[in-house]
């Protein structure tokens, strides 16, 4: 493999107990790129992200994190690679407080954010530092769950749907932080439905439909797979 | 005021106990019926270790709470990993087979006579209160408790250990993908509770017979202590495990024939106000 991919995942198949979801998944994500997952309800995005971790039933293929392959891994040697996951279902702690929940994923490495520098970018959290984590807004456990990823030092970002259900404000500055962490050489998979909120920050797209990338667009490709995205997504 | 300090410290035996039921419940889901087994064999350890290798009382409560605990960590990984998917229901039936097969074991070796276990000789004697006598012993099973639970609340309420363990009680798969080796922490809890009912059995060994029944008797009432205090709740088993011992105490001093049963019929009043427990969250 070459030394700029981060991830590498060929012929995953993964299940939910009897059921199979993914249907030999191909894709790879070079290091500091911002890779998209883009589908419909029920395409397998989520399915996919949660197979990199080790959380659906058994999976079958290969999945390569940084030159490792961790198709036989436990979840958490998967996670002390240095991946980071930010769940569709935002996943916040209720028995811990906000400043709780964020110090809560260990550290896996080094270069992860201060504390500090994290509030500085989510200064909600900093106001809401001593509520118990379930008690904040919706958009502030979305902001919670994502920074909480920020400190501990993984260097690749799984994100669900960060930006769904969010205020425009909110889905903007959220698009400013995608960019600064690209800048400081974070490598992203964000999965998303919205399609104009992921558009200007990835630099390629896959389009995932029954559990297999059925497209890959590249950034200078949008305008000339409008169609073609039009009829995958209804965008 | 003596039935009150005998009340204090069966409350801190219940404490400790249900302390030790509540943290494994929490984290394994399992309603450990193997508890009052644990409690007797650590009291039995620390008997056996004075009478066949001479160790002394305050090298067997560190001694016997670690092999108890260990003892806990192998039955976690033999048998309890594989039955957490499954029903409640399963670890209970093992749990109480496993107490039959421990109580059965100990039965057979020595009988259900008990053993004489006597006072270290730095707490035979005791303090005159000027209102009461307090014999050191007791007095020494009571702070023990007291610091015993203490530690537990405090490192499971304020620390970052703490914090991994209630996330791990919480959503144990997603605190497995933040890094922290999960199953490692589960096999840990099991074992720590375990110990702490070892604890108690070497605390209780100076007060009462060391008998392999001794835990079948007390556990079902911590039993009942764990209902009224809710499920699962730390600070809620502790309260209540004190507490239930001062009211049994009192009740013994008032109307000595209702103190085995007054436990029993608060639990049903809670259970009818509050079937959750005291402390539990409704659901
Ligand atoms: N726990 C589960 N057990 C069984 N099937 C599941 C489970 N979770 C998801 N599925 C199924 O897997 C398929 C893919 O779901 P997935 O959550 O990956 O979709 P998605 O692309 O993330 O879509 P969405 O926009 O709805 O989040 C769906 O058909 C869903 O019904
Ligand atoms: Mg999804």
């Amino acid at each position: 493999m070459s030394a700029a991919e981060y991830l590498r995942i060929t012929g995953l198949h993964a299940f939910y107990g009897e059921s199979h979801i993914l249907h030999g998944m191909d894709l790879v994500v070079n290091r500091g790129e911002c890779v998209s997952l883009l589908g419909r309800n029920g395409a397998g995005r989520t399915t996919t992200l949660r197979a990199i971790l080790g959380l659906t039933g058994s999976r079958t293929g290969s999945i390569m994190v940084n030159g490792r392959e961790t198709i036989a891994m436990a979840t958490h040697r998967i996670a002390r690679l240095g991946v980071g996951y930010c769940p569709e279902e935002r996943g916040i702690y209720a028995s811990l407080s906000c400043e709780e929940n964020l110090l809560m994923p260990p550290q896996l490495g080094s270069g992860g954010m201060s504390l500090e520098e994290i509030y500085a970018m989510f200064p909600n959290l900093f106001e809401r530092r001593h509520s118990q984590g379930t008690r904040l807004s919706g958009g502030e456990q979305q902001m919670l769950a994502m920074a909480r990823i920020l400190r501990s030092g993984a260097r690749l970002l799984l994100l669900d749907e960060i930006s769904e259900g969010l205020a425009p404000v909110i889905v903007q500055t959220l698009g400013e932080i995608i960019l600064q962490l690209k800048e400081k050489g974070f490598t992203i998979v964000l999965v998303e439905q919205n399609f104009r909120f992921a558009a200007p920050l990835a630099d390629r797209m896959y389009i995932v439909e029954h559990g297999q990338i059925a497209q890959e667009i590249a950034q200078g490709e949008i305008h000339a797979k409008k169609e073609l995205l039009q009829e995958y997504l209804g965008v | 005021m003596g039935q009150l300090m005998l009340g204090l410290v069966n409350g801190s035996f219940y404490a400790v106990l249900s302390l030790g039921l509540a943290v494994i419940f929490g984290m394994l889901n399992i309603i450990n019926f193997a508890h009052g087994a644990l409690y007797m064999m650590g009291a039995f350890l620390a008997w056996m270790g004075l009478e066949y290798l001479g160790i002394g009382y305050w090298q067997a409560l560190v001694l016997a709470p670690l092999t108890v605990g260990v003892f806990g960590i192998v039955i976690e990984r033999t048998m309890l990993q594989w039955l957490y998917k499954l029903d409640h229901l399963y670890g209970l039936l093992l749990t109480f087979g496993l107490a039959l097969v421990i109580e059965g074991l100990f039965t057979n070796g020595y009988g259900v006579s008990g053993q004489p276990y006597s006072i270290p000789a730095e707490l035979s004697g005791g303090f005159n209160l000027g209102f009461m006598f307090l014999p050191h012993y007791r007095g020494w099973v009571i702070l023990a408790s007291l610091a015993v639970c203490f530690g537990t609340w405090f490192g499971i309420e304020k620390t970052r250990l703490g914090a991994y363990l209630r996330a791990a009680t919480e959503n144990p798969k997603l605190t497995q993908a933040f890094g922290i080796n999960v199953p490692l922490m589960v096999m840990l809890t099991y074992g720590f509770g375990a110990a702490l009912a070892g604890f108690a059995g070497v605390l209780a060994a100076p007060v009462i017979q060391v008998s392999p029944l001794m835990g079948s008797h007390l556990i079902i009432t911590v039993f009942a202590v764990v209902v009224i205090g809710g499920m699962g709740s730390i600070l809620g088993s502790i309260l209540t495990g004190l507490g239930l011992g001062v009211i049994e105490g009192i009740t013994n001093l008032l109307y000595p024939a209702a103190s085995a049963t007054v436990v029993f019929v608060i639990m049903a009043i809670v259970l009818l106000v509050r079937p959750a427990g005291l402390f539990g969250k409704e659901q």
